[in-house]
C-alpha cells in the first residue's frame, strides 16, 4: 500500500515537474507568478488529442498503448503550445511590460488570459472528458507490491530524459547561459549584449513546450478535460516554491515532493481535501524556508 | 411589466451585495495594494457562519444555533476576521505574487471543506432553508425582495461612508503611503506589516458580511456559489470602475455585473440547450477579455483614483 502510493507519487510528481519547470522559469526570468501558465498543460493535451483524432494514436507498440504517432502529436503539440505561450505574451504581457505597468498588473492579467484560454478550450471541445486511445493495458509488477502500467513508465522515462536535456541545454547552450544570466540580473544581462527580449521569448516557448508534455502525460493516465489544468495550478507553484524558484534541479525535486505529498496524504487524511496538499506544503515552506530547497537567499 | 420590475428588484440587490465585497477588495488592493486572490473564500466563510448560526436545529447537522438574523451577521463577520486574520499572520509578510497565490490556495482549501464536511455544511448538496429575515411577516416575496433591497442600500450606504470616513483619516493615508513607498513609511515609524493587516482583515471581513447577506437573501447556499470564477468577477468590477476609488468601484461592480447577467440572457436565448456548456464559456471568456482589455487600454478604470494634494502645498 505504501510502496504503491510512492510510485503513484512519483508519477504524479513527474508529471507536476514538468510543468512547474515553466512556472519557476517565469518567477525568475520574467518576474511574475504567471496563473495562466497551468492553461498550456491544458491546451497541451488538447492540441495532441487534435493530430491523435487525425493520425490515430497508432497501433500499441511493444507494451505500450500507443505508437510513434502520438509521440508524434505530442512533439507538434509540445511546439505549437511553445507557439500559443508566445503569442499570449505578444498579445498581452508584453504590452503590458512596455506599458511599463507593475508586476502584479503582470498576475492580473495572467488571471484574465487563464479565464480566456480555459474556456476557448470548453468553446471547442466541450466540458466533457477525452481518451488519446481505448486500448487496455495490464499492470506490470515492476517491484514487490508495486504495479504500474507501461504508458506510467514511459511517462517517467521521458520525463528524466528531457529533464536531463534541459540541464544540459541550460548549462551549455548560448541561450541558456543567457536565460540564467536574465534570471540573476536583468539590468547586468542587457549591459553584456543579451537580447532580452528573445530571451523572453526562448522562455515562453520553452515552458510552454514542456506544458503541453505534462498535458500529454495527463492525457495518458488516463484523460484529459478542460479543468486539468486548473486542477494542477496550486501543485506547479508549490512544487516551484517549494524547490527554490528559477532551480532547475528545485522545481523536479519540488514536484516530486508534491506528488508524493498529494498521494500518500491520503494514506491519513480523507481523500476530498487531497488538493489542498500541494497548498499546505506551499504555506509550510513559505513560513519556514521562503527561498525554497534549492533557491539563494533572497 | 411585473417580471421586468421584479428582476430588477433581484438585479440590485446582488450588485449591491457584490458592491460591499468590491469595496472591501478595492481597500485591499486599491489603497493597500494587496494581492488577495482568495475572495470567494471569505464570501463562503461569511455565507455558511450565517447559515450556520441562524438556522434551526435539524438532523445530521451538528451545529446549528437558530438564532437571530443579526446575530449571524454578527457571527459571519466575526468569524471571517479572524480567519483572516490567522491567514494574514502568515501570508501577509510574502512579496505580492506569493500573497496571490496562498490566497487562491485559501479560497480552494474553503471551498473543500464546504464540499466535505457535510456535518456543518450539508456538502455538495448545499445548504437549505436558511431563515430570510422578517419572512414570513411580510407574506409574499416580491414584498421580501423589495424590503431586502431597502435593507441593502443602507447597509452598502453605511460600508461606503465608513470606508470614506477612515480612508481620509491619517490610519487611511499611512495605508496610502505604505503602498507608495513602504521605505519611507517605514522610516517615519509606521509599522507597514501592522498596517497591512488590518487593512486584510477589515477588506475581508465585509467580503464575509456581504456573503452573511447574501446567505440571508437566497436562503440556499451551496459549494457551488463559491467557485473562483467569483473572485475574478469582483477583480473585473474593482479594475473597470477604478481601483483606489470606492465610487468608481461600486459603477464597476454594476457594469460588470450588468455584463454578466446581459451576456447570460444572450446565452440562454440564442444557444441552444445542447451547447449550454459553450455559451457558459462564452459568458467566462467575456469576464476575463474584460480584465485584459481594461488593464491593457485602462489601467486606471472608468474613474480612477482622485490625486491627493496636501493642503498645506498651496503655502509654498
Amino acid at each position: 500500500m505504501l510502496a504503491q502510493s510512492l510510485a503513484d507519487g512519483i508519477l504524479t510528481g513527474a508529471i507536476i515537474a514538468l510543468g512547474a519547470i515553466g512556472v519557476s522559469l517565469g518567477l525568475q526570468i520574467l518576474r511574475f507568478a504567471n496563473f495562466a501558465h497551468a492553461e498550456l498543460v491544458t491546451w497541451g493535451g488538447y492540441l495532441a488529442l487534435v493530430f491523435v483524432t487525425f493520425a490515430g494514436p497508432g497501433t500499441p507498440t511493444g507494451p505500450f498503448s500507443f505508437g510513434w504517432q502520438l509521440i508524434a502529436a505530442m512533439l507538434l503539440a509540445a511546439v505549437l503550445t511553445g507557439g500559443l505561450a508566445w503569442l499570449v505574451d505578444r498579445l498581452v504581457f508584453s504590452r503590458l511590460r512596455r506599458s511599463g505597468a507593475q508586476p502584479l498588473s503582470m498576475v492580473f492579467a495572467s488571471f484574465g488570459a487563464a479565464l480566456v484560454m480555459r474556456h476557448v478550450v470548453v468553446l471547442i471541445w466541450g466540458s466533457g472528458s477525452y481518451f488519446y486511445t481505448s486500448e487496455l493495458q495490464i499492470a506490470l509488477e515492476v517491484l514487490p507490491g508495486v504495479r504500474m502500467l507501461p504508458d506510467q513508465l514511459f511517462i517517467l522515462g521521458l520525463t528524466l530524459l528531457v529533464v536531463t536535456g534541459l540541464h544540459l541545454y541550460l548549462t551549455h547552450s548560448r541561450t541558456g547561459m543567457a536565460m540564467r544570466a536574465m534570471a540573476e540580473s536583468p539590468a547586468l544581462a542587457r549591459v553584456c549584449g543579451i537580447e532580452v527580449e528573445a530571451v523572453v521569448r526562448w522562455t515562453w516557448i520553452l515552458s510552454g513546450a514542456l506544458a503541453a508534455m505534462a498535458g500529454v502525460f495527463m492525457g495518458l493516465s488516463p484523460q484529459i478535460h478542460p479543468e486539468m489544468g486548473l486542477s494542477l495550478m496550486l501543485a506547479l507553484f508549490a512544487a516551484a516554491i517549494l524547490g527554490g524558484v528559477g532551480s532547475l534541479v528545485g522545481a523536479v525535486v519540488g514536484g516530486l515532493l508534491v506528488g508524493l505529498a498529494e498521494n500518500l496524504s491520503v494514506l491519513f487524511v480523507d481523500p476530498g481535501y487531497k488538493t489542498a496538499m500541494p497548498f499546505l506544503l506551499l504555506l509550510l515552506v513559505l513560513a519556514v524556508r521562503p527561498q525554497g530547497l534549492f533557491g539563494d537567499k533572497a | 411589466m411585473i417580471g421586468l420590475a421584479s428582476y430588477l428588484v433581484f438585479f440590485f440587490s446582488i450588485v449591491l451585495i457584490l458592491g460591499i465585497v468590491a469595496l472591501g477588495l478595492n481597500l485591499q488592493w486599491g489603497y493597500t495594494g494587496l494581492f488577495n486572490a482568495g475572495i470567494v473564500g471569505f464570501y463562503a466563510i461569511g455565507a455558511y457562519t450565517h447559515a450556520i448560526v441562524t438556522s434551526p436545529a435539524k438532523a445530521g447537522m451538528i451545529a446549528n444555533l437558530g438564532l437571530p438574523w443579526a446575530f449571524g451577521i454578527a457571527g459571519a463577520m466575526v468569524t471571517t476576521a479572524f480567519a483572516a486574520w490567522l491567514v494574514g499572520l502568515v501570508t501577509i509578510r510574502l512579496r505580492g505574487d506569493y500573497l496571490a497565490i496562498s490566497t487562491y490556495g485559501i479560497a480552494v482549501s474553503i471551498q473543500l471543506v464546504t464540499l466535505n464536511l457535510e456535518s456543518l455544511t450539508g456538502g455538495p448538496n448545499g445548504f437549505p432553508g436558511i431563515p430570510r429575515p422578517l419572512f414570513t411577516t411580510l407574506g409574499s416575496p416580491a414584498l421580501f425582495n423589495i424590503f431586502f433591497l431597502g435593507v441593502l442600500v443602507v447597509v452598502t450606504g453605511l460600508v461606503y461612508w465608513g470606508l470614506e470616513r477612515i480612508l481620509r483619516s491619517p490610519w487611511g493615508r499611512v495605508l496610502k503611503a505604505i503602498r507608495e513607498d513602504e521605505t519611507a513609511a517605514v522610516a517615519l515609524g509606521k509599522s507597514a506589516l501592522r498596517f497591512r493587516l488590518e487593512a486584510f482583515v477589515i477588506g475581508s471581513t465585509l467580503m464575509g458580511l456581504a456573503g452573511a447577506l447574501y446567505a440571508s437573501y437566497i436562503g440556499f447556499v451551496s459549494p457551488y456559489d463559491f467557485v473562483p470564477i467569483l473572485t475574478f468577477q469582483i477583480w473585473a468590477m474593482v479594475i473597470v470602475g477604478g481601483s483606489g476609488n470606492n465610487l468608481g468601484v461600486l459603477l464597476g461592480t454594476l457594469l460588470v455585473w450588468a455584463i454578466w447577467a446581459a451576456s447570460g440572457v444572450a446565452v440562454t436565448k440564442l444557444v441552444p440547450a445542447a451547447y449550454a456548456a459553450q455559451g457558459g464559456a462564452l459568458q467566462v471568456i467575456l469576464i476575463g477579455l474584460v480584465l485584459v482589455l481594461a488593464l491593457l487600454f485602462r489601467p486606471r478604470g472608468l474613474l480612477g483614483e482622485a490625486a491627493t494634494v496636501s493642503r498645506h502645498a498651496a503655502d509654498d
